[in-house]
């Protein structure tokens, strides 16, 4: 039996939304076959990565925490790529992000004042851009490819965490640890629901991509962003200059990654550690794919890739899985959602030998 | 400053430059070929990961390069089936195999950690190499020639092989060369199975000849410099060379430093690790800077082909 692909009249819409969901169930089926071949319990591995931290109520508020971030940044990004702009570098945006709130909190140490948290979160969204501002003005002054320069700035600003945290900024009274001081308690974001360690950056991303949804598909700017995607000359013809998007692209979401940064830092983590790169920024992308590039479908993303993070830390503990598999789960999701997508613009058909197809 | 003291920094940075040559010189035959990998850095770690295994379990260091390149092929095959044969958007693609690769790495070194493996000897016999100018050009292991010896084969096969023709062709003009009966997609898997072939034998050159044991994400964005490189060389190979040359440069300065003494070693080691990659972001803005640094792109770099009959 042969198929074939034939082009379709148009996307197929219905298939816009299945591919991701059949990517996350393609995901479980053969990463259980192949971690079984590699001599792990790969029935054990998928269950634990992708149903405990549905079934365990206590991991719900691990999967909120992770999944905030994510969604964030992950808004961002799919603005960006909708434009047809390849920020890669969200890590070191959420990076330098994280650092411009830990600089606040730093020099308001000991303070208290309801403006401490919000001018923190200001400086992280304004330190976000302002790392997304250099890959923006190379790639619209001087057309340097923006996927380079913003990965090569991440590992920069990895190295800058790494000064920061040794020398100027490390805790006096850290016994020699490369660590900031704990925040003060004005410099930490509150919880929202008491008992729990969800913090206020778990509504936050639930409103920023509603805010975002209503703006991507209710503006100018949303209908500017999808159009210069979707169809540069138009766009052109249109009066949409490119420069101008691609600035938008990038600040938009450097300013995201920026305010995922700070959310962390002043959430979670309460203080800037060498761990702070988590690699958000690159499953981000990842999330942005997932959700079709929608703010709303980021949001669906961003909880099933908090799954994977929470259950990757269940199978380590219950079942000895290396924490590496989770990237592993992570990955094959992207592979198999990309090559989903060629079944948008085709459909696959049988092809009928000749001989079958006149005796029929 | 003493002679023996530059010929030693020349033997350094020759080794640290070859891994980033070797996988920089792959991947501009696989966008000659008008496709854009960036998995670079993820086959690099798988072949990092298969090199070191291999060499652990043999200590034969050419078994381990063979395995190496390998398994950075294997991993090329997986953006080949996806970008090529059902025509995948590229740079996503190129993405998520870095990520594969940096997941897949782990994952299979997870047992390996702090285990040491024996460094890959030089390949000449080391009475040629006693001398420091001897050192310098007989000193090093089997990669370096190799990679020299990669520099002017493939600047032959493009220019002067009619495969090499072809393979220009299919880069620059798909819809021609499939007109005049090219199979593009052939041509094109074949590049990205070279491309990867080199990115997986540059992995393996990470615990063979830099640091003899394995570390999770020891390519430390090489990959990346390596893709960087062929903008900067304008793909052209022997270009390719002198700036691969200068990255490894760039990145041996800061023992270079601390040996010198000086004003220079009163830089933050921070700053001596970020500055390869600042130095990538100068170099293609300087490459920019002089003339367009598209123009001598292949016309066709990172647009799925989809022949137009």
């Amino acid at each position: 039996m042969q198929f074939r692909l034939e082009k379709r009249r148009e996307p197929s819409r219905f298939m816009l939304y299945a591919t991701p969901i059949a990517a996350v169930v393609l995901t479980m089926v053969i990463g259980a076959i192949i971690f079984s071949l590699i001599g792990f319990n790969g029935i054990g591995a998928v269950r634990e990565i992708f149903l405990t931290p549905l079934t365990n109520p206590y991991k719900w508020q691990d999967l909120a925490v992770k999944a905030a971030p994510l969604i964030i940044i992950g808004v961002g990004l799919s603005v960006a790529y909708r434009a047809n702009v390849w920020n890669i570098g969200a890590e070191g945006q959420y990076i330098i992000g994280g650092l411009a709130g830990t600089w606040v909190a730093l020099l308001t140490w000991g303070m208290t004042g309801w403006w401490i948290l919000p001018l923190m979160i200001l400086a992280g969204i304004a330190g976000g851009m302002l790392y997304a501002a250099i890959p923006a003005l190379l790639k619209t002054r001087l057309n340097v490819n923006e996927i380079l320069t913003s990965l090569m700035l991440t590992y920069a600003s990895v190295q800058l965490i790494y000064y920061l945290i040794r020398a100027p900024w490390k805790d006096p009274m850290g016994m020699g640890f490369p660590q900031t001081r704990l925040f003060s308690e004005a410099a930490r974001l509150p919880t929202v629901i008491p008992g729990t360690i969800v913090h206020l950056g778990v509504p936050i991303a639930i409103v920023v991509a509603l805010i975002a949804w209503f703006v991507m598909t209710k503006t100018v700017f949303g209908y500017r962003m999808r159009v210069v995607g979707a169809a540069p000359q138009a766009a052109r013809y249109g009066g949409f200059s490119e420069t101008k998007t691609i600035w938008l692209a990038m600040l938009v979401s450097g300013a995201f990654a920026g305010l995922a940064g700070v959310l962390e830092v002043a959430g979670p983590f309460q203080r800037m550690v060498p761990g702070f790169p988590t690699n958000y920024g690159f499953t981000a992308i990842i999330v942005a794919f997932l959700g079709r590039l929608s703010p709303l479908g980021v949001l669906l993303g961003g909880v099933v890739l908090a799954i994977t993070f929470v259950g990757g830390e269940v199978a380590q503990t219950t079942i000895g899985l290396p924490n590496a598999a989770t990237g592993i789960f992570q990955a094959m999701m992207l592979f198999f959602l990309l090559a989903g997508d060629i079944l948008i613009k085709y459909r696959l058909r049988r092809v009928v030998p000749q001989a079958e197809a006149r005796a029929a | 400053m003493e002679l023996t003291l530059v010929l030693a920094i020349l033997v350094t940075v020759v080794g640290a430059s070859t891994p980033i040559l070797l996988a920089a010189l792959g991947e501009l035959v696989v966008e000659r070929a008008g496709v854009l990998n960036l998995g670079v850095e993820g086959m690099m770690l798988i072949g990092a990961i298969a090199g070191f295994v291999v060499q652990f379990h043999t200590g034969n260091p050419y078994l381990a390069l063979l395995a190496g390149a390998a398994a950075g092929l294997c991993a090329s095959l997986i953006f080949g089936f996806l970008t090529l044969s059902l025509s995948a958007n590229q740079t996503a693609t190129g993405l998520a195999l870095t990520i594969f690769g940096t997941g897949f790495s782990a994952l299979a070194g997870a047992s390996y950690s702090a285990r040491p493996v024996t460094l890959m000897q030089p390949l000449f016999p080391l009475e040629l190499a006693t001398h420091p100018v001897g050192k310098v050009i007989f000193g090093y292991a089997f990669p370096i020639y190799f990679a020299f010896f990669m520099v002017v084969a493939i600047w032959y096969f493009l220019h002067r092989t009619r495969a090499g023709l072809i393979l220009r062709a299919v880069g620059e003009n798909d819809q021609s060369a499939h007109s005049i009966g090219y199979s593009v997609i052939g041509v094109r898997y074949l590049a990205v199975m070279f491309g990867g072939a080199m990115a997986g034998l540059a992995g393996a050159c990470f615990p063979l000849l830099l640091t003899p044991q394995w570390a999770e994400r020891m390519t430390a964005g090489r990959g990346w410099i390596a893709v960087a490189l062929v903008v900067f060389a304008s793909w052209k190979p022997f270009r390719l060379l002198a700036g691969a040359y200068l990255f490894g440069l760039v990145m041996t300065m800061e023992l270079y430093a601390k040996a010198g003494g000086g004003p220079l070693s009163a830089i933050p080691s921070e700053l001596w690790a970020a500055l390869p990659y600042l130095a990538t972001v100068i170099v293609l803005v300087l490459i920019s800077i002089r003339r367009d640094a598209t123009t001598n792109a292949p016309a066709c770099l990172g647009k799925p082909f989809l022949p137009s009959n």
